[in-house]
């Protein structure tokens, strides 16, 4: 979703709250997504082994970055490929605008690509006259219906069936209204087949590239992707630099992890290597095979030891479904491309603590997360810290935006606070003051909200210390 | 049209932020499947997998594929069969359809795809041989050439495969190594492990979204 300042993150989780078939909706899916990961990894052990393995690849790859991407250009252009670098979204999309101009291209049929949402790719050509097409199913009802996705695996999980019968009678001229999920299935298969038999350009995302071979790996049920990276005679690919692996050796781990945490599959049903453009001799693929390579503020996030543990992120979405904020409010509330406990530490990095720093407060750090997470980010951890950074006490902050929520009141407060727990004298007065008028604090501005929801506490007329002077310490 | 200042600037920042000469020592070194010695088990399990995302197997010897094929195709009423030439299950294909009238046509996929893109929009089944399958998480593996192009696995409704029982490995790692894959892979390779299929509307499984509908294979022993 586009990121705008007017972004008010407490209305749009107000609003999907109020929202019941939404709520039902995501219910369903997560739960049943839960229960879809949990069969396939059903041994704790061998799932904790893979996820180690998972952890040290990743981790891997990040204390080498630079020397792995420098390897997998030097190996695309062996093979091939013509390698692109953009460090912010509008580079990356006028990089594919110059080649759908270069191409005299007016129609892009694109595989399911997060970067892509990223870089709000489809309204940038879509301005320019051109006609961008969403080709995974979700990705197809939602653009149907004008909307961003709501989760990066399953995009159009906010719609029941009903709604999505609607949105194809209301918007593919000449189809009426049907419940029937094998007919929508057919009217979407009819439209894009013809879609990719005509487009002049194909886009994919890329799920791993392999530095040693330069081969770009692209995870997929549909055959979607298949099609728009095989049938149009150009193949432009986008990848955000953190999706480099070094070795082939590397993948099968790193694959039996995506498919078991993103769906509870063994295994996708395609699994695409693609190594270059169609060779002399070859009677299809692409004629050329384009890849960009995004930054847009990943480099920098590298930078700090521990928040680079950000761009291990295999983009499975596991740690949506098993959020308790993301399960009741969806992924549009976030008002982000990514949603969820990993938008709650990626967004900030990326647009700034200023813009987005709310996000990290949508967490009760109950550490579903990081349980869960294939390649074992530390995601409450990250979100303490991003939460600390907004504060920012010690000007020390490394993220861009950091100290955006430190207000003057805010830091006398906590003045007042460290003063009491450290000067005995302070402390009582304190202790004092809470005993005498403790009880009449008046319910209003923060209090207020908190106390909405909640009990408020009753301040005892003794402190604690004070009857443990008196009466010693009980033991048991 | 690289634009070269932002990949500069890309790398001046990646070499800044990374931790010079810190190497990472994984916790846990591999991940590999426990092996499937017994080959009977490999293949059962092979089966067994795959057939439980909905493929359709067909367990043949030698040459049996051929028939049972022909049979498959008259039951379903496909229309034809495109094919790739010069390779190894061609010649027992045209040798099979040679004199036979009462069946549906072979037809060649000679032609680059610019020419022969709508003949292969319109077909209704297409074959393939493999280079060998995946039992622990149930694939087989492809590697088109320029006798046997990509789309030929794709574009029609329905694919047939034929997979030799002696070259099912246990994990997709023991498939890397066995066909040295690294220095041999062609320029587009696949694994693929069912129809084309999708969960997007209420998370029901449905099958034949943009690719096949029926994946039909044929391991042989
Ligand atoms: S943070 Fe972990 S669980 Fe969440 S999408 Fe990334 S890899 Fe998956």
């Amino acid at each position: 979703m586009a990121s705008n300042a007017k972004f008010n993150f407490k209305k749009s989780i107000t609003d999907a709250l109020a929202d019941k078939q939404l709520r039902a909706n995501f219910k369903f899916a997560t739960d049943t997504l839960r229960g879809k990961r949990l069969a396939v990894f059903s041994d704790p052990e061998e799932t904790m082994h893979l996820r180690k393995v998972g952890n040290g690849l990743k981790r891997n790859v990040l204390t080498k970055l630079p020397q792995l991407l420098e390897q997998l250009e030097a190996k695309c252009k062996e093979n091939g490929i013509i390698v692109h670098w953009a460090e912010t979204v509008d580079e990356a999309n006028n990089i594919v605008l110059d080649l759908m101009e270069k191409h005299s291209a007016h129609k892009m049929v694109k595989g399911k690509s997060m970067v892509s949402e990223e870089m709000h790719l489809n309204k940038f050509l879509e301005d320019q006259g051109k006609l961008p097409l969403e080709t995974d199913l979700g990705e197809y009802i939602i653009q149907l219906n004008n909307e961003p996705p709501s989760h990066i695996i399953v995009p159009a999980v906010h719609k029941n069936r009903k709604q999505i019968a609607q949105i194809f009678a209301d918007n593919i001229p000449g189809v009426s209204y049907t419940e029937d999920t094998s007919e929508l299935l057919a009217i979407a298969r009819h439209k894009l087949r013809e879609h990719y038999r005509t487009a002049d350009i194909g886009l994919s995302g890329v799920n791993f590239a392999i530095a040693e071979s330069g081969t770009l790996c692209l995870v997929e049920n549909e055959g979607n992707g298949r099609m728009c990276t095989a049938v149009p005679p150009v193949h432009v690919a986008l990848m955000g630099l953190e999706k480099v692996v070094e070795k082939l050796e590397d993948i099968p781990p790193l694959y039996r992890l995506l498919c078991g945490s993103a769906t509870g599959q063994r295994i996708t049903t395609y699994f695409n290597m693609i190594k270059g453009p169609r060779k002399a001799g070859e009677k299809d693929g692409p004629k050329e095979v384009h890849l960009i390579i995004l930054d847009n503020g990943r480099s920098k996030i590298l930078a700090d030891k521990q928040l680079r543990q950000t761009l291990q992120c295999i983009r499975c979405g596991t740690c949506l479904n098993h959020c308790p904020v993301y399960t009741r409010i969806g992924g549009h509330a976030y008002g982000s491309t990514y949603p969820g406990p990993i938008g709650e530490i990626l967004m900030p990095q990326v647009e700034g603590l200023d813009k987005k720093g709310s996000l990290p407060t949508a967490s009760s750090l109950c550490n579903a997360c990081e349980e869960v997470c294939p390649v074992m980010i530390p995601i409450p951890n990250l979100i303490r810290r991003l939460r600390d950074e907004s504060y920012d006490m010690d000007g020390e902050g490394v993220v861009k935006g950091h100290g955006f929520k430190k207000s003057l009141v805010e830091t006398i407060v906590w003045k007042g606070w460290k003063l009491t727990q450290v000067n005995a004298t302070c402390n009582k007065l304190m202790l004092l003051g809470v005993q005498l008028f403790g009880n009449m604090l008046p319910k209003v501005g923060p209090l207020k909200a908190w106390t909405s929801v909640r009990t408020s506490p009753k301040f005892a007329r003794q402190s604690l210390k004070d009857l443990a002077k008196k009466e010693g310490i009980r033991n048991e | 049209m690289s634009n070269t200042s932002a990949r500069e600037n890309i790398f001046a920042r990646l070499h800044a932020s990374s931790i010079a000469g810190a190497s990472y020592a994984p916790v846990a070194e591999k991940w590999v499947p426990a092996p499937i010695e017994d080959k009977a088990a490999r293949v059962a399990r092979f089966v067994e997998l795959m057939s439980a995302m909905r493929t359709e197997v067909h367990q043949v010897k030698g040459d049996e594929w051929v028939g049972k094929l022909q049979e498959i195709m008259k039951e379903r009423g496909l229309k034809n069969l495109v094919y790739g030439q010069n390779t190894e299950i061609s010649k027992k294909l045209e040798a099979a359809w040679k004199g036979q009238k009462d069946i549906a046509p072979l037809v060649p996929w000679t032609a680059d795809i610019e020419e022969f893109r709508d003949e292969l929009f319109e077909a209704s089944a297409g074959i393939t041989t493999t280079m060998g399958g995946i039992a622990e998480s149930a694939a087989m593996v492809l590697w088109p050439s320029p006798e046997e192009p990509r789309l030929l696995s794709l574009v029609p409704p329905v694919h047939f495969a034929v997979v030799k029982a002696d070259k099912i490995w246990t994990s997709f790692a023991e498939a890397i190594e066995a066909l040295d894959w690294n220095a041999k892979a062609p320029t587009n390779a696949l694994l693929i492990s069912g129809p084309s299929k999708t969960a997007d509307i209420e998370l029901i499984l449905q099958f034949g979204v943009h690719g096949p509908t029926d994946l039909i294979v044929f391991v042989v022993d």
